[in-house]
């Protein structure tokens, strides 16, 4: 069973933003889409690490602000000829606040 | 012997489930209707064409006197619930008290009064029941009377709308940033907009209420802006709150909603909750088409059949004359969810659904809902739409028989408009193809047809198709990106002629394939936008590259460089500190020399960056927006004020210069230097613009380039005052703002529309020169400002820079 954190307001984040969540295992970007959709990922291009979180976007992708690679948020995937997949998190929304996977704090932290 | 039921609330759940139990269980229940509305059930749903004036209150009562005579119900109307007493199993009236053997609580909602001074004034309404709305309809009685919608959902639309036909002027403050935010994304709130700001409601949205002002009475509603809209009426439309006091203070399960199962009893066995006030699996609903469903099986349970409620899919339309709106299922998609959309601009129809394993999830429409119920049928059955996939959009009739646009083009008359702008019909398409006009560019020179706003584009080239056949080749879509065909030019062209101010309007009335853009359209949308619109457009922070966003470069490792501005390339020392000093305050790792005679402090870490940039400013150094595509750096030599061979003051007047463009945005980046003499230390032969100061006055150069090609500048004019190079840079500038492609360098946009036509306009037409430069200044007397002191004024978002949260420090705990 998921144990859930409260992060932030929903409002927390524009529409078609990133920000992001420091844990001791590295930054975790999480996005809202146009359609309200939140998204957890790390904040790390499968590329070349760049920070998708400042990324461009677009539907349920982003695009890295490096080298343009565009990544699924769904999946973390790099989406066309690109290879490479940013791992995702489990996160929700409840009552207008963003909801993230407590274990990753604690996996993240014990490590 | 029959048994007491008791129902409080005589409202559109309730209404049905007493229609209901009457049929399954004639006679077989002894039931009490207690109603606070001072009559029985109505259809509630039909107020906004009440309001409207489309209706009449008893075309819409669905329940009357004689039909509670028939069915023996004891009707207290007027009369309000206060209490339920569970323990003694009876209801408290202010009238007095009722025994029963089982409850129904179908109290509804209430409408949320948003919690802001003078929310309680008369003159403040919710939409909520017949009161409300003869109290709108007083007000709305005084010509000239002036309402204010706070809330621009479903019931806040209607709202506005109906008062609106009924005369009054009608503003709506609306929260979020596009209307119907929950069912409707930003493309079919455009659409909507459109139309209600057709009819005169004014919509304000991102609009935040601040306090409703008045003497006795409401009288304005003040937003957080400032701004003080006066107002006869207000109504409250900003949502609804599921009325669940009797609940709660009888000790009942309540979440949002008073918590029933399957069966629809609550915690307590005797006692049922159902309508809007009820909470199933989680969800409350706010539409008729579940509490319908719940008041059916209400009714079998209590006529002792088992049945069991299931969550079921709703559709939301709206009831505003004349709007044709459809949304239903899960807009947000999901996990491999995709989208198909259509849009159809001549025709104002935006239609898009989502998918997720070949089945349909989500539906909305706009402007034409004819196959809403088509779609809506797949939604339910879950039905897999796999190999209809690619007609799937165009509804029942685009089935198997696959549509083909040529021949709808070539069976229209002769007489049919193409060009809307124009008025050029087909006739005359066809007339001049045949007199030797074969593509799209010769057509539109010959007959001007798509020469306007360039919408009708397609139809013209379909016009060639049908009447060359296999002679025509159809030119390649050159689409600036994967999500539209039409061009650079043709874009810009469609905003200026139908003054288009928000990207959701370019994206519905170019008929964008993709619901958002792109990574590659928005921030090229969002330049020509506020290149055209400077003072209305509002500048989208996401739909800017992180460097633009941030106000600074962004580096391999994620770090930020930081370049303040030195006019001309001039400093002091006591800029100097203030850099030495920033540089030691924010650990700067490096400090380079650019070549932009300027210092790059590097490696700056973006949670430092207003800091650094507030010290900085406060030594009075601004952005040196080496990341823009706009203004970067003018470089100058030393010039007549100390080099023996100094012709002019060469600095000086690459300053001015500097100072009158700066904070410009441009398609690309724009670079200046300005040298002193021909022998050109400043190597203004291969900028932008570059001018060359000479004894007999200066040279100014334009289109050079020094990156990834090398190209010298060519002679744009020769002039004799410094007032003379500020009027040609100024208008080149604003010419290449106007024109140019975004991402387009000057050197290749002159070599595309040819020097001549640049200098027609800049040099040898005054009046143009003129009209381009006060352009160039309206937009200016909004951008030339460093975006770091901006983001500290009132009015602006500013970047939000912290981590959301930093779950280092809860892991320490
Ligand atoms: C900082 C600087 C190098 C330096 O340390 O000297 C520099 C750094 C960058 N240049 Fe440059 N250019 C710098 C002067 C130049 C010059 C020389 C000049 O301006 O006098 C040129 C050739 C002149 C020209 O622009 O044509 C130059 C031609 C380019 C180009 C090729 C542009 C072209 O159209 O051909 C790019 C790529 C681009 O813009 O797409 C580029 C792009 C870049 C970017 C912004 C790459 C990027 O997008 O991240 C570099 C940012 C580095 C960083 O992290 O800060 N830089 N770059 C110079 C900043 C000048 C300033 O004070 O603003
Ligand atoms: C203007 C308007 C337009 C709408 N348009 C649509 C639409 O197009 N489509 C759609 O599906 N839905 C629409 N709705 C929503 C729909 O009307 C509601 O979902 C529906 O009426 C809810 O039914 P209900 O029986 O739960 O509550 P209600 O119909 O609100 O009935 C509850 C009744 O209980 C009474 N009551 C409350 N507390 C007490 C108490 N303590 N004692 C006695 N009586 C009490 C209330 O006065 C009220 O009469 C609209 C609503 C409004 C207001
Ligand atoms: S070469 Fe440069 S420095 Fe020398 S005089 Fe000319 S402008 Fe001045
Ligand atoms: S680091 Fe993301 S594309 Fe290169």
């Amino acid at each position: 069973m998921t144990d859930w954190i409260d992060i932030a307001a929903l409002d927390d984040i524009p529409p078609r933003a990133g920000r992001v969540v420091r844990t001791t295992g590295g930054c975790i970007a999480i996005f809202r889409t146009h359609d309200d959709r939140v998204f957890a990922l790390d904040d790390r291009c499968p590329h070349k690490g760049g920070p998708l979180s400042e990324g461009i976007v677009h539907g349920h992708a982003v695009t890295c602000p490096l080298h343009n690679l565009v990544i699924d948020l769904h999946s973390g995937q790099a989406q066309g000829a690109d290879e490479g997949r940013a791992a995702t998190h489990a996160v929700r929304v409840e009552g207008g606040r963003i909801l993230l996977d407590a274990r990753l704090l604690q996996a993240r932290s014990a490590a | 012997m029959t048994e007491r039921l008791v129902i409080v609330g005589a409202g559109m759940a309730s209404g049905r489930m007493l229609e209901e139990l009457s049929e399954r269980a004639p006679g077989e229940w002894d039931v009490t209707l207690f109603g606070a509305e001072p009559h029985g059930n109505y259809n509630r749903i039909m107020l906004s064409p009440l309001l409207a004036g489309e209706t009449t209150f008893d075309e819409i009562v669905t329940h009357d006197a004689d039909w509670y005579r028939a069915h023996a119900v004891t009707c207290r109307f007027g009369e309000t619930v206060t209490r339920i007493d569970r323990a003694r199993k009876v209801v408290v009236g202010a009238r007095g008290e009722v025994p029963y053997d089982k409850l129904v609580i179908a109290t509804g909602s209430a409408s949320v009064r948003i919690p802001v001074q003078g929310n309680d004034l008369p003159g403040v309404v919710g939409f909520r029941d017949l009161a409300d709305v003869e109290t709108m309809l007083a007000t709305a009685q005084h010509p000239g009377a002036r309402a204010v919608v706070i809330g621009g959902g479903l019931l806040g639309l209607e709202a506005a709308a109906a008062l609106n036909a009924r005369g009054m002027k009608v503003t709506v403050l609306h929260l979020m940033g596009h209307l119907m935010e929950r069912q409707l994304d930003a493309s079919a709130a455009y659409l909507l907009q459109k139309e209600l700001e057709a009819r005169g409601i004014r919509v304000l949205c991102n609009a935040h209420t601040q306090a409703i002002l008045g003497e006795g009475r409401a009288e304005a509603v003040l937003t957080e802006d400032g701004a003080l809209h006066p107002a006869d009426l207000v109504v409250m439309a900003a949502g609804i709150r599921p009325e669940t006091r009797l609940a709660v203070d009888a000790g009942l399960r309540v979440e949002r909603g008073i918590v029933v199962d399957d069966h629809l009893t609550t915690s307590d066995p005797d006692i049922l909750a159902l309508g809007e006030c009820a909470e199933h699996s989680g969800v409350v609903y706010g539409l008729v088409a579940p509490l319908y469903d719940m008041a059916v099986v209400a009714a079998r349970n209590l006529a002792g059949e088992a049945a069991s409620f299931a969550a079921p899919e709703v559709s939301t339309r709206l009831k505003v004359s004349a709007v044709d709106l459809f949304s239903a299922g899960d807009l947000e998609a999901g996990e491999g969810a995709e989208e198909i959309v259509f849009r159809d601009p001549a025709r104002g129809v935006y239609k898009k659904l989502v998918l997720r394993n070949d089945r349909i999830t989500g539906i909305l429409m706009y402007g034409d809902v004819s196959d809403s119920a088509w779609f809506f049928d797949r939604l339910k059955t879950g039905q897999s739409i796999a190999e209809m996939r690619d007609v799937l959009i165009l509804g029942p009739a685009g089935r198997g028989a696959g549509i083909d646009p040529l021949a709808a083009v070539a069976a229209m008359p002769d007489d049919a408009e193409i060009c809307g702008c124009n008025g050029i019909c087909k006739g005359q398409i066809v007339a001049a193809i045949r007199a030797g006009a074969n593509d799209l560019a010769a057509v539109r020179a010959a007959t001007r047809a798509s020469a306007s706003c360039g919408g009708c584009s397609g139809l013209v080239e379909q016009v060639l198709a049908v009447t060359l056949g296999d002679a025509y080749a159809a030119a390649e879509p050159a689409g600036i990106c994967g999500c539209t065909n039409l061009g650079h030019d043709e874009i810009r062209r469609l905003i200026r002629a139908r003054e288009l101010k928000s990207i959701p309007a370019v994206m519905q009335e170019a008929g964008w394939t993709t619901s958002c853009g792109c990574a590659t359209c928005r921030p090229a949308l969002n330049y020509y936008l506020l290149a055209e619109w400077p003072l209305e457009y509002r500048d989208d922070p996401q739909s800017r590259f992180v460097n633009e966003r941030n106000h600074a470069n962004i580096q391999k490792d994620g770090t930020y460089s930081v370049v303040p501005r030195m006019w001309g390339g001039i400093t002091t020392p006591a800029e100097l500190r203030a850099i030495a000093d920033a540089a030691e305050k924010y650990d700067v790792p490096t400090i380079h020399v650019t070549g932009g005679q300027r210092i790059d402090l590097l490696g700056v870490k973006r949670d430092d960056l207003p800091a650094i940039w507030s010290d900085l400013n406060a030594a009075g150094l601004v952005s040196g927006h080496a990341y823009a595509k706009g203004l970067r750096t003018v470089k100058t030599c030393v010039g007549a004020n100390f080099c023996r061979f100094g012709t002019q003051d060469s600095t000086g007047l690459g300053i001015r210069l500097e100072k009158i463009l700066w904070g410009a945005w441009t398609p690309h980046k724009v670079k200046l230097a300005v040298s002193g003499c021909p022998r050109n230390c400043a190597e203004a032969t291969c900028k932008d613009v570059g001018i060359i100061c000479t004894d007999a006055g200066y040279e100014v150069g334009v289109a050079g380039a020094a990156g990834l090609e090398l190209k010298q500048t060519e002679l744009l004019a020769k002039v004799t005052t410094e007032q003379d190079v500020i009027d040609l840079t100024a208008a080149f500038i604003q010419l290449y703002r106007e024109n140019a492609a975004y991402l387009e360098r000057p050197y290749k946009w002159v070599a595309r529309v040819g020097l001549d036509w640049v200098r027609a306009r800049v040099v040898e037409d005054a009046a143009a020169r003129k009209a381009l430069i006060e352009r160039f200044e309206t937009s200016q007397s909004v951008y030339r400002a460093d975006p770091w002191a901006r983001q500290a004024q009132p009015g602006m978002q500013p970047v939000k820079w912290a981590p959301l949260a930093d779950l280092t420090l809860e892991a320490a705990e």
